[in-house]
């Protein structure tokens, strides 16, 4: 009965780290890239203040459109 | 819809939605109803602004990568366009539609061919009879 308990406490665990590690994975993916006319590349992490900006506006436009 | 964004539709499976626009935000064409392109037109515009002041000088291009999808909006200093597509896109084959469509928009419409105006008739001879 006990080992049972320990099994389901070990998998509720589990399930909330995976999910955790998920949602955190999904915040990485997140990235502005800026492209200028002499070719150079600026690309802003996710997590930067800078970024939060422009991805607020971005998530407004990609709800307009539907996605 | 205009020719441009059809093509743009039609030559690119990864390309969701579109919307063409000038640089003070007003729609010129779009795949969408015109209330969501008017929103979708002024957020892009507004990210490509706000992108003016994050980085050095102003941008030509930009990708916004969410999970729920990404953004791309290109200029050619007059006009813009933005394009939605599904999260992790080939972005250099984006960003080239995406070119291209502004490149063909930018170009005047060829001017239909003026008729050629009929030749006046010859006058009927008369015969003359003696």
């Amino acid at each position: 009965m006990r080992s049972r308990r320990l099994l389901a406490l070990g998998l509720a665990v589990g399930s909330l780290l995976g999910i955790g590690l998920y949602a955190r994975r999904g915040t990485s993916q997140e990235r502005i890239d800026l492209y200028f006319a002499d070719g150079s590349l600026v690309s802003l992490h996710g997590d930067s203040p800078q970024a939060a900006v422009l991805l607020a506006h971005a998530r407004e436009a990609l709800r307009a459109a539907g996605a | 819809m205009t020719e441009p964004l059809d093509e743009l539709i039609e030559i690119s499976s990864q390309i969701d939605a579109a919307v063409l626009f000038d640089s003070a935000g007003k729609v010129i064409a779009s795949t969408l109803p015109e209330d969501r392109a008017a929103r979708l037109a002024s957020s892009a515009r507004a990210l490509f602004e706000e992108a003016g002041r994050a980085g050095e000088g102003d941008p030509t291009q930009v990708e916004a990568a969410t999970v729920a999808g990404s953004l791309f909006v290109v200029s050619d200093g007059k006009n813009l366009i933005a394009a939605s597509t599904s999260p992790e896109p080939t972005a250099g084959l984006v960003f080239y539609d995406l070119k291209s469509t502004l490149r063909a928009a930018a170009k005047p419409e060829p001017k239909p061919k003026a008729k050629p105006k009929p030749k006046p008739r010859a006058p009927a001879k008369k015969n003359a009879k003696p």
